[in-house]
C-alpha cells in the first residue's frame, strides 16, 4: 500500500503530516510540500476519501479546511477516537498515529511528480 | 515602548521533562517564561487530591522547577513566571511558591494568583438560572450527569493576567485558563494592546498555540525525525513578539532540535478544528493568513497575524465519573503470534463471561499486527506481538475479575506467551469529559496580589 507503483504514489511522496485529538474526534494536517502538490491533494485527497481510508475509525463525518499559506488541509475526523482520552479503550486514544498512518494513503500518480516532493530549500508566500 | 519581548514555555504538560524550563530559562534570554500543565482532564484528577486534601489539588512538579529556577531568578530579576499550575487550588500553589521563594531570599517577587474559573461550588446554582451546559457535540443538558460531575472549569482569558502584570506580578499562578493566554497577556502587557486588536490578538494566539505544546514545535513530531540533531537536548521554544504583532518562533543556541517552516507548520494545525477560527476567550484568531518565512537559522518568522471579535462565551471543561477501566497485556512470539493472541485475549472473555461477567464496553488488540490504528493492514506476518484486552464497566468488582484472568494463560494459553511480569492490572475509575460552553457575564475572573 505505501509502495509507489506507475499509477500511484503515497501521500508521504508529497506531504508531511501531524494529528491530535479535540475530545473524541481527532484532527490530522496535510502539509505539501509545494504548491503543485497541495494542488493536487485539493483534487484528489477530498474527506470522501479520507474518511474511506480510516473506514475503520468509524468516524461520523470527516471535513477538510484549507489553510492556503501552508500549503496544507486539515481534516476533521468526527467521533473518530473510540470516546476520546479517557474513555477510549483502544491503545492510541488520541489520534497521535493518524498522521503517521495516512502518509500511506495512495494518490493517483501526478504527471509533474518532482515539482511536488520536498525541496532543498523551501519557502512559503 | 520595547522593541520585542521574549516568552519561552518550558513545560507542555504535566508529566513534561522537568529540566527544560531550567535550561530553556538559563539560555533563552527570555523576559517571561511559561509552564503550561493543565491537559483536558487533569483538573478533574486534580479536584479529586482536593477532596482528600484542602492543601492539594495544583501541579506540584511546579513547585520542584520553582525551586530550581530560584538562582535563574537571582541573575535574571526581570524574569518573569506564568503559569496554570495552580490547577484547582491556586492559593494552596501560591502558598508553596511563597515558601520556596523566601527561603532562597527571594522575600520581594510578588506572586498572584487568578481564580474564578471553577465553577463546581456554583454549578446548582449556575444550572436552575438557565445555564444548561449542554454538550458542545451532543447537545445533552449537563443535568443527565449532574451528579457524576467531579470538577467544571471555564477557560478564562488573558485579562486577568494582564492584571496580574500590571499590579507587578513576577510569579502569576493560574487555574484553568486558555493556553494561548499565557503567551497573549505578556504582550498585551508590554506593548498596551487594546482587548479589541483583534489582529494582534490573533497574531499573539498564534504564537502562543505554537509554544504551548513545548518541544513539538522543536523538533518533537516533526515528520523529517531523522534529520534532528540532539532531540536529546531539545530546545524548548521562544516566541519573540513585536508591537506590531509579528513574532519570531526560535529556541535557545546550541540547544537540540530544529525549528523550520516543517516543524512550525504542522504544530500551528496542531489540535486544531478551522484554521481560520480558532476560537479563545480573548479573539477568533485566523491561522490562514499568517505568512511563514524562515529567516534565520532555527527562527521562523511569522506576519500577518489576523482576527475576528472573541465570542461572547467561556469554553467549559467538565469532568464526570463514568464507571472502572483496566487493561492487561501480554506477549505472544512465535510462528502465527497475531493468531495466537486474539485466541488468549479471546480465551480471557470468555472465561469472564462463564464467571457471569459480560462488561459494558471491550476491546482486544493486537499490537505489532495492524491495530494501532483499527482497518489498516500491516505488512506481512508479524513474528512477535503484544496483546492488549481492555474494559470498561460501571461495575468495579467486575473490572477487578478483569485483571486476575491474564496470569493464568502463562500456563494456561497458547504457546510463546510471556511478558507477564509487571503483574496484574489496575483498576482505574474513568473521569470522562464534557464540553461545554458559558456566558461571560457569568464568570467572575478574580486576580489577587498574595501577601
Amino acid at each position: 500500500m505505501s509502495m509507489t507503483t506507475t499509477t500511484h504514489i503515497a501521500l508521504r511522496a508529497i506531504a508531511h503530516t501531524r494529528s491530535g485529538d479535540k475530545g473524541n474526534h481527532a484532527n490530522v494536517a496535510v502539509l505539501a510540500y509545494t504548491e503543485s502538490g497541495y494542488r493536487w491533494l485539493e483534487r484528489h485527497l477530498t474527506p470522501d476519501v479520507v474518511q474511506q481510508y480510516f473506514a475503520g475509525l468509524g468516524c461520523s463525518k470527516v471535513e477538510r479546511f484549507a489553510a492556503a499559506n501552508l500549503h496544507a488541509f486539515n481534516f476533521m475526523l468526527y467521533n473518530a477516537l473510540g470516546g476520546g482520552a479517557s474513555r477510549s479503550l483502544r491503545i492510541d486514544t488520541q489520534g497521535k498515529t493518524l498522521g503517521q498512518a495516512i502518509l500511506d494513503l495512495p494518490l493517483p500518480m501526478p504527471p509533474d511528480l518532482d515539482q511536488m516532493r520536498r525541496q532543498a530549500k523551501r519557502t512559503l508566500p | 515602548m520595547r522593541a520585542s519581548i521574549r516568552v519561552g514555555n518550558g513545560c507542555g504538560f504535566w508529566g513534561d521533562n522537568l529540566d527544560a524550563p531550567i535550561a530553556l530559562a538559563k539560555h533563552g534570554r527570555l523576559d517571561y517564561l511559561t509552564l503550561e500543565y493543565l491537559a483536558e482532564l487533569t483538573m478533574s484528577i486534580l479536584a479529586l487530591q482536593k477532596q482528600k486534601n484542602p492543601e492539594a489539588g495544583f501541579a506540584a512538579d511546579f513547585i520542584d522547577v520553582l525551586t530550581r529556577l530560584t538562582p535563574v531568578m537571582k541573575e535574571q530579576p526581570l524574569l518573569k513566571i506564568i503559569t496554570n499550575a495552580g490547577g484547582m487550588n491556586p492559593s494552596a500553589c501560591a502558598r508553596k511558591a511563597r515558601e520556596v521563594l523566601d527561603a532562597a531570599g527571594l522575600n520581594q517577587k510578588k506572586i498572584a494568583t487568578v481564580a474564578g474559573d471553577d465553577l463546581m461550588p456554583r454549578l446548582d446554582e449556575l444550572l436552575a438560572s438557565g445555564h444548561d451546559l449542554q454538550h458542545l457535540d451532543e447537545g445533552t443538558p449537563l443535568a443527565a450527569i449532574r451528579k457524576q460531575v467531579v470538577s467544571a472549569n471555564a477557560y478564562l482569558g488573558s485579562q486577568p493576567i494582564v492584571e496580574a502584570l500590571r499590579l507587578g506580578a513576577d510569579v502569576v499562578i493560574t487555574g484553568r485558563i486558555a493556553d494561548a493566554a499565557l503567551t497573549v497577556a505578556p504582550a498585551m502587557h508590554a506593548f498596551g494592546w487594546p482587548s479589541e486588536d483583534w489582529a494582534r490578538l490573533g497574531a499573539a494566539t498564534a504564537a502562543g498555540h505554537l509554544i504551548e505544546c513545548g518541544a513539538q514545535v522543536t523538533g518533537g513530531l516533526w515528520c523529517h525525525w531523522e534529520e534532528i540533531p540532539n532531540l536529546a537536548e531539545v530546545g524548548y521554544p521562544i516566541a519573540e513578539i513585536e508591537p506590531s504583532g509579528l513574532f519570531r518562533i526560535t529556541k535557545p543556541p546550541g540547544s537540540g532540535g530544529v525549528v523550520n517552516l516543517e516543524s512550525v507548520g504542522e504544530q500551528l494545525l496542531y489540535e486544531v478544528g478551522d484554521p481560520a477560527r480558532y476560537l479563545t476567550p480573548d479573539v477568533t484568531a485566523d491561522f490562514t493568513t499568517l505568512q511563514l518565512e524562515e529567516t534565520a537559522p532555527d527562527t521562523v518568522t511569522v506576519r500577518g497575524g489576523s482576527g475576528k471579535p472573541a465570542t461572547p462565551t467561556y469554553k467549559v471543561s467538565i469532568a464526570y465519573r463514568d464507571g472502572f477501566t483496566a487493561t492487561g497485556t501480554l506477549a505472544l512470539y512465535g510462528q502465527d503470534a497475531a493468531a495466537k493472541a486474539r485466541l488468549a485475549g479471546q480465551i480471557i472473555l470468555d472465561r469472564l463471561r462463564r464467571a457471569g461477567h459480560e462488561y459494558a464496553r471491550h476491546l482486544i488488540e493486537v499490537i505489532g499486527a495492524g491495530d494501532m490504528v483499527p482497518g489498516l493492514a500491516s505488512d506481512g506476518s508479524p513474528r512477535e506481538v503484544m496483546l492488549r484486552v481492555s474494559v470498561h464497566d460501571p461495575h468495579q468488582a467486575a473490572v477487578e475479575r478483569f485483571t486476575k484472568e491474564f496470569a493464568p494463560l502463562v500456563t494456561a494459553g497458547p504457546p510463546g506467551v510471556t511478558g507477564y511480569t509487571t503483574g496484574r492490572a489496575s483498576v482505574r475509575p474513568v473521569l470522562a469529559y464534557w464540553p461545554a460552553l458559558i456566558a461571560k457575564s457569568a464568570v467572575q475572573p478574580q486576580v489577587r496580589l498574595e501577601s
